[in-house]
């Protein structure tokens, strides 16, 4: 299985299993306001503590439904442009499933502000700090996937590159936000919003941008140009660092985040300039992406099958694939079974076996617009809960008819 | 969209169908929600300021003949199951009916037993008592009503024939359902009224 899958699934597992913790807490916040329940009242023996021990259950794997994705991203970007196999394929997805379990014991190192014991402190300190080994691993194998590579400096490993040295940042951040007297003292500091910054925009949005240029001219077909994603990347990555590295240093100065206003005397204001002008640079990065990918739809070139040399099955299908591009599961020997047909191994080893059955897209599976229905029917419910409490009951109708109608549709 | 049509496209590689799969990850994820609604209820049933409290409300003869009830209606469920097996159309359908029955009769019991409370003062808003108790139970018998809407219409396609013994899988997952609602009952029912 391709690592972006594994990591996919992953992401999945914990979608499923962290959810239900969020959706218990809406519901007793829902019960409190319009029911008069009084789960989080002090006054009545409740404990505000409960909302934040159920939302940081759910919190803190959200941040790796959010990251591993993006692991996923990286661990088939850089194999493709070092044109090497990944190193450690096994040591990435065991990887991956320990920072999936773990994320899930670690919810209360956002809570050590609050008053929890000593004890508890210690506990989820060590327990997350555990949590940098799998990560490592992750990072020592893309390196060791690069080392040595004939690398292809193009945009996606541009990206893959820069990836890795700013979640390198954020990662130390974290590890110093894991330990509690340095989170007593940049506890709702900008420093905060630095680390988180570092991992979700210079690890998941350049991971993001990385799979783009990676995958768009498979999805749409077109090439886009390299000059303009080296201006794009190069831009982003001196924004990025411009907006959000002064943040770490105003963190530490005591700059409170969520106060949108702070006192001249402070001497915040330089600090504040270069981030304000870091995020005008971060925008026009993306201005210059929306100009490539439109240019590109019109005049870009035609990107063919495989434009990178790829070594997974989805260069085998034609850029834009159809709609239903393989008739069974293919069969692969090999874990890059694209690579190994182009270019079969030497001393005589046979090549991989790749059974590909191109669909005529006759089992092309038809749409629904049930699913849509109980988006909206769920829409209009958590509107009603929010707002109007009669609103609710039409809108659970409306998913009612929507899970009914699909139900029907396929049974 | 029939079964046998659409059969091929849901083989998995790990022998088991994609839509039973499908029913054991989402059985998972409704352990954790239940899960944590137990411990809410566990963490704060003895937090109330005032009453009315547990132990001079909670009805549990009542409630241990309601429970009775509801892994009756278990076995109920593996015998309709067990009948299309061995290709009885008729066994299928009167013991889903059994089971249908025996989850309302579960849900009177609950009305009667909310009521009786609702009378002695409790309510969601009476005290943190009484909001985690019918936060859970009431979430429980949602999840009861639901599993009786699916089983009729399990019971609609039964009595057109739609079940044979080599094609039953949406008896087979609406039993998974109904098996899970039962065991968070038993677990429900130690909790809150034994211990």
């Amino acid at each position: 299985m391709p690592q972006f899958v594994w990591q996919m699934l992953i992401t999945a597992f914990l979608m499923v299993f962290a959810i239900p913790s969020l959706t218990v807490d809406a519901i007793l916040l829902f019960l409190q306001r319009n029911f008069g329940a009084v789960f989080f009242s002090a006054a009545q023996g409740g404990s505000v503590l409960l909302w934040q021990h159920l939302f940081w259950f759910f919190g803190h794997p959200e941040v790796y439904i959010l990251i591993l994705p993006a692991f996923g991203i990286i661990s088939e970007i850089i194999p493709t442009f070092s044109k090497k196999p990944i190193f450690g394929y096994a040591a990435l997805v065991y990887a991956g499933i320990a920072i999936g379990f773990l994320g899930f014991t670690v919810w209360a190192h956002h809570m050590f502000a609050v008053g929890m014991s000593p004890l508890a402190d210690a506990v989820f300190s060590l327990d997350s700090m555990i949590i940098a080994v799998p990560t490592s691993i992750k990072i020592f194998n893309w390196i060791a996937t690069l080392w040595g590579g004939k690398l292809n400096l193009k945009a996606p490993l541009l990206f893959a590159a820069g990836f890795i040295a700013l979640f390198i940042i954020g990662g130390f951040s974290g590890i110093s936000l894991a330990t509690v007297p340095i989170d007593f003292q940049v506890e709702d500091t900008f420093f905060v919003v630095g680390h988180f910054h570092y991992v979700l925009f210079g690890g998941t949005v350049f991971a993001l941008f990385g799979g783009f240029y990676y995958w768009l001219p498979k999805i749409t077909g077109r090439l886009l140009s390299e000059k303009l994603a080296r201006w794009h990347f190069g831009l982003m990555f001196v924004g990025m660092n411009l907006t959000y590295f002064p943040m770490y240093i105003l963190g530490l100065s005591g700059m409170p985040r969520r106060v949108f206003t702070y006192s001249m005397a402070q001497g915040w204001g330089t600090l504040n300039l270069i981030s304000t002008i870091g995020a005008f640079t971060i925008a026009t990065s993306v201005l210059i992406f929306l100009i490539n990918f439109f240019t590109s739809q019109r005049k870009g070139e035609k990107a063919g099958n495989d434009p990178w040399d790829g070594q997974s099955l989805e260069w085998t299908v034609s850029s834009p694939p159809p709609a239903y591009n393989f008739a069974h599961i293919p069969v692969v020997s090999s874990r890059r079974p694209f690579w190994d047909q182009k270019y079969p191994p030497a001393g005589g080893q046979p090549a991989a076996r790749v059974e590909v059955e191109k669909s005529n897209g006759e089992r092309f599976s038809k749409g629904s617009f049930y699913p849509i229905i109980v988006a909206l029917g769920l829409f209009i419910a958590a509107f009603g809960m929010i707002f109007s409490f009669w609103v609710v009951l039409p809108g659970v109708a409306v998913v009612f008819y929507g899970i009914i109608g699909w139900f029907r549709e396929h049974f | 969209m029939g079964q046998e049509s659409t059969a091929s496209l849901e083989i998995t590689s790990m022998g088991v169908d994609n839509r039973k799969l499908g029913v054991w990850v989402w059985l998972g994820s409704e352990a954790v929600f239940f899960s944590a609604l137990i411990i809410v209820y566990i963490v704060m049933r003895n937090n109330s300021v005032s009453g009315p409290f547990p132990r001079e409300t909670l009805n549990v003869s009542l409630t241990a003949v309601n429970t009775f009830i509801l892994i009756c209606s278990s076995l109920t469920m593996v015998t309709a199951l067990s009948a299309i097996q061995s290709g009885s159309q008729r066994g299928l359908w009167r013991w889903l009916v059994v089971t249908m029955a025996l989850g309302l009769a579960f849900l009177t019991g609950q009305v009667i037993e909310f009521t009786s409370l609702a009378h002695q003062g409790l309510s969601l808003s009476s005290n943190l008592f009484g909001g985690t108790f019918f936060t859970l139970t009431g979430f429980h018998g949602a999840h009861v009503l639901i599993g009786v809407i699916w089983i009729g219409f399990v019971v609609a396609r039964a009595l057109r024939g739609g079940y044979t013994p080599s094609n039953h899988l949406m008896v087979e997952l609406a039993g998974l359902y109904w098996h899970f609602v039962d065991l968070v009952w038993i677990i429900i029912f130690t909790i809150v009224y034994l211990i």
